[in-house]
Order: C-alpha cells, then structure tokens, then sequence
C-alpha cells in the first residue's frame, strides 16, 4: 500500500534521512520506532508532503507521492495524525472535525460519519461546540485522530500519539488504534515508547540517525537482545 | 451648540471615518493571520477603488443606484487585483525570510502610486469625486449626513458579512485554521494556496468599498490618496491586535474617534499626532494590542 524506497531528506546541508525503505501493506500497523532525532517524524512529513524529497521515492496505492502538493496527498487517502496533536486550539471541536472532512463532498455519507465519530468518541460530542483549545490533553488527541479519520483515510500516519499523556491515557489512545485497525484501516505508527507500539504493531523497523538499522516482525523485535537494550530499557 | 452636542457631533464624524478605517485595517490584520505579511500595499488598494469608483460614476452619473454599481465593479476587480498581487508578489517569497515580503509590499505601494501616476487615464491631478447632492439631517442638535449614514450602513453591512463568511462558512472555517496551523491545514486536504487567496481577495474587496466610501466623505481621487488611510488603518489594525477581526474593527473605530475628537477639541493639526500619541500609550500598557493575545511558543 505504501512503498518508500531509498528516501533522502536534507534539512540544509543535514542529511536527515539515508537511504530509508520500507513497506506498509495493507490492513497491517507498523511502527517506527528509534530515538529522539532518528528522522521517524521526517518520515512521516516526508510522506506527507511538509518537506521536500532530495532522493528516493514514496509510492502510496500506485501513486507517485513526490510531485504532489500535501492536500492532494490527502485526498489520495492518506491522513495524518501529526506529533503534538495541531488542533486548531482556536476552532471549536465540531470545527476541528469539519476541516478534517474539509475536501469531502459526499455530505449525506459525512452526516453519518460525524454521527459515527460522536458514538465513537461520546467525549468529542458532549463538547462539540467547545473551543478546541480548552480540551484536556487526551481529548485533544482524541480529536485529533478523530479529524483525521474524517477525510476516510485508507492509510493514516500516526506521529507520538502517546506524547505527553498519563499511561491510562495512553492505554486508552491504543485501544483507539487498535480498534481503528479492526474497522479496516492501516497504520503507520511513530512511537518513541517502543514498548507500546511493538505490542500493537504487526511489524516494525528501527530507525537510528536516519537510517533503518533494523526491520521485522514486531515480535520478534520486542524479543530482540538489541532492541531491549537500546529500546525497552534492557 | 452645546457640549454635549459638540461631543455628540463629533462620535459620529468620528464613527464615520472610524468605520472607514475599520474596513481597512480588516484587510491587513487578515492578510497579516494568514501570510504573516503587513500588506502595505493595501491603501493603495484604497486609491485604485476609488478611482474605479470615479470612472463608473463619471461615465454613468450618481445616484444611489449607480453609487452601487460602483461597489459592484470596484470590489470586483480590486479582488482581482489583490490575489494577482499576492500570486505574482508575495507567493514566490513565501519561504524566504519575512522581510523579503515586506519589502516587496513597500515596493508594490510606490508601483502602484507612480503606475497609477504616469497613468493618462488618471495622472498625477487630483479631480473631484463625484457624489450625491449633500442632504443632512438633524437630530438632537447634530447634523448626520447622507454620506456618513451611507459610510456607516454600508461599512457594518460589510463587516456582518464579512463575519458571517468568517465564522459560518467552510472557506471562512478553514482560513481561521489556516492562520492558526497552516501545516496542520495542509494535513486535512485543505488547498491552503486557495485559502490565501480568498484572504486576499475579501481584504481588497472591502479596501475597494473603504475607497468609495473615503472619496465620498473627501471627494477627491488622486494617486496618493491611499497612504494616510492605509497607515491609518494598519495602525488601527495593531491597537486592536493584528491578526484579530474584532480588533480590526474595534482599533478602526476608536482610532477614527481619536482622530475627530483631537480635531474637533484640542487642535486640528495636532489631531494625528494626538490619535498616535493615544497609539503609544495602548501598545505600551498592552503590547498585544488590545483584543490580541500574546501568542504562546508551541513546544
């Protein structure tokens, strides 16, 4: 579903990513995973269109990714759930839920997703007319996976969706992925809690300094002497 | 004339060229959430509005039918102009440093002042805007002329619209997300490019309508004419908070109230020093402006 082959990115004369492949097929979660500055967000907004490709190609259901504008990536069916949640803190929930269906013109379909999105997140619909930016911090990444689910995404981009949450919340937001899977949808997954993803993810690679040092069954990984001492705290 | 009258009097001259200013700093203080660029080619926006305003009730005489066909045209094609602006100026800049674009606006303002110069059709001469027969009415002891309550009414009637497209429609929706996260808007299919150009488009529409409107209180056109409201206006747009619409419109006013009270009571060539002095003051006690909000280093 989603092919990326030899990716380079430089920011400047930084040589982000090297030479970075790998696969996501579909119906499957696979993570990335690797410490901070690995290049796994460069990843993400490499795939995404945020930054430019210097080599390398990104192939997502037959089609070249490289030469298009972000938006157009989006209506491919490739979401994006970003690192730090970006709600529009100053829209109100329903808002930050319509601009995620902003491209989508099917409204009578639309109707029944923002129902099914409300069933599925009953905290988003108590607080539909809230601001966005008054959320608490596992709402806000509630929403913001709820916004990107709203575009239909074949294939969503999940960037830290752990970051900054108590572990209850946490346990929550993967309980959220894990269900998103079952529904049909497949996942790319950046974690810095490599522990959690590897627990969720069918398959995983380890990148380190912008390079993939390490792919395979997430398993197999989790049970690897490497990966538990550089990862998973021995 | 009595005190009160005197005080009354001057509100509404002062509501007047105020809503004036209100229509103006819009423009900059939507461009500026967007783009992150003082547009200040903006004013002379106002000058080219108002001269397509001259040439349309030139040709086909005044009356406040053709006083609206002239809003029909003028904003139009100020629109136009505006998004050209933007693609052919501003949107090659984008990722170059801030400044860059900055002078790039300043550059544009002197084009389109000594374009609009050398122009034969307009040329370096004032001439006299044509207008409706004056009519005033008197209320209280104060006068209210037709040409405020016609500045008044169709300034809010813009500004409902205008909030109306902000807060109510999908374009309006997407640019307030845009202003506030333009990559996360690129991540939700939004087609950020048009969005700007939209901004552009409603900020000089409603420069185009503050051109006819400023040529109708001051009927007279000339190249120049769009600096002093323009720097007025930008001056309105961050004592309300630029990057704020209620500001905008909140700055304009209070600006435009300043202006003619200082003219009316304490000096008529102090008056601009006056209202900037009262500038000062504001930005001192709230550097934000007054309904901005300082803005919080994301992490």
């Amino acid at each position: 579903m989603l092919k990326v082959e030899k990716l380079d990115v430089y920011y400047g004369n930084i040589r982000a990513l090297k030479e970075v492949s790998f696969e996501v097929n579909e119906g499957e979660i696979v993570t990335l995973i690797g410490a901070n500055g690995a290049g796994k967000t460069t990843t993400l907004h490499a795939i995404s269109g945020l930054v430019p490709i210097s080599a390398g190609t990104v192939e997502f259901c037959g089609t070249d990714l490289q030469t298009l504008s972000p938006h157009k990536i989006v209506q491919l069916g490739l979401g994006h759930v970003p690192e730090g949640r970006r709600i529009f803190a100053n829209l109100t929930v329903m808002e930050n839920l319509e601009m995620g269906a902003y491209m989508r013109k099917d409204h009578a379909q639309l109707k029944k997703d923002y129902e099914q999105i409300f069933t599925r997140f009953p905290r988003l619909k108590e607080r539909a007319k809230q601001i966005a930016g008054t959320l608490s911090g596992g709402e806000q990444q509630m929403l913001a996976i709820a916004r990107s689910l709203m575009s239909k995404p074949k294939l969503i981009l999940m960037d830290e969706p752990s970051m900054g949450l108590a572990p209850l919340l946490v346990k929550e937001i993967f309980a959220i992925i894990e269900e998103i899977k079952a529904a049909g949808t497949t996942i790319l997954l950046v974690e810095q809690n490599a522990h959690l993803a590897l627990s969720i993810a069918d398959r995983a690679y380890v990148l380190e300094t912008g390079r993939v040092v390490l792919q395979g069954e997430a398993k197999e990984l989790a049970n690897s002497e490497e990966v538990r001492k550089a990862y998973l705290g021995g | 004339m009595g005190v009160f009258q005197q005080i009354l009097q001057q509100m509404i001259n002062g509501l007047s060229l105020g809503s004036i200013y209100a229509l103006l700093a819009l423009g900059y203080t939507m461009v500026y959430g967007i783009v992150k660029l003082i547009n200040f080619a903006h004013g002379d926006i106002l000058m080219i509005g108002a001269f397509i305003g001259y040439f349309v009730l030139t040709k086909i005489g005044v009356t406040p039918g053709t006083l609206i066909i002239a809003f029909l045209i003028s904003m139009p094609l100020c629109a136009l102009l505006g998004v050209s602006m933007e693609k052919i100026c501003y949107k090659p800049l984008r990722n170059a440093p801030r400044i860059n674009a900055l002078i790039t606006a300043i550059g544009l303002s002197f084009f389109l002042e000594n374009g609009a110069r050398v122009l034969p059709a307009i040329g370096p001469n004032p001439r006299v805007f044509p207008t409706l027969p004056p009519v005033t009415h008197h209320l209280l002891g104060v006068g209210l002329s037709r040409v405020q309550i016609i500045i008044f009414a169709v300034a809010v009637g813009l500004m409902l619209i205008l909030n109306y497209i902000i807060n109510f429609t999908k374009i309006g929706k997407a640019m307030r997300a845009v202003s506030y996260d333009k990559g996360a808007s690129y991540l939700m299919g939004i087609n950020v490019d048009r969005v700007i150009s939209f901004t552009f488009a409603l900020g000089s529409a409603l420069a185009a309508a503050a051109g006819i409107l400023f040529a109708s209180a001051y009927p007279q056109v000339e190249p120049y004419m769009g600096i002093m409201p323009g720097l007025k206006a930008f001056i309105a747009a961050v004592l309300g908070g630029i990057g704020s619409i209620p500001g905008a419109m909140l700055g304009g006013f209070i600006l435009g109230v300043a202006e003619t009270l200082a003219k009316g009571f304490l000096s008529s060539q102090m008056a601009d020093a006056i209202a900037f002095g009262l500038l000062i003051i504001i930005l001192v006690v709230k550097p934000a402006g007054i309904l901005g909000k300082s803005i919080d280093e994301k992490v």
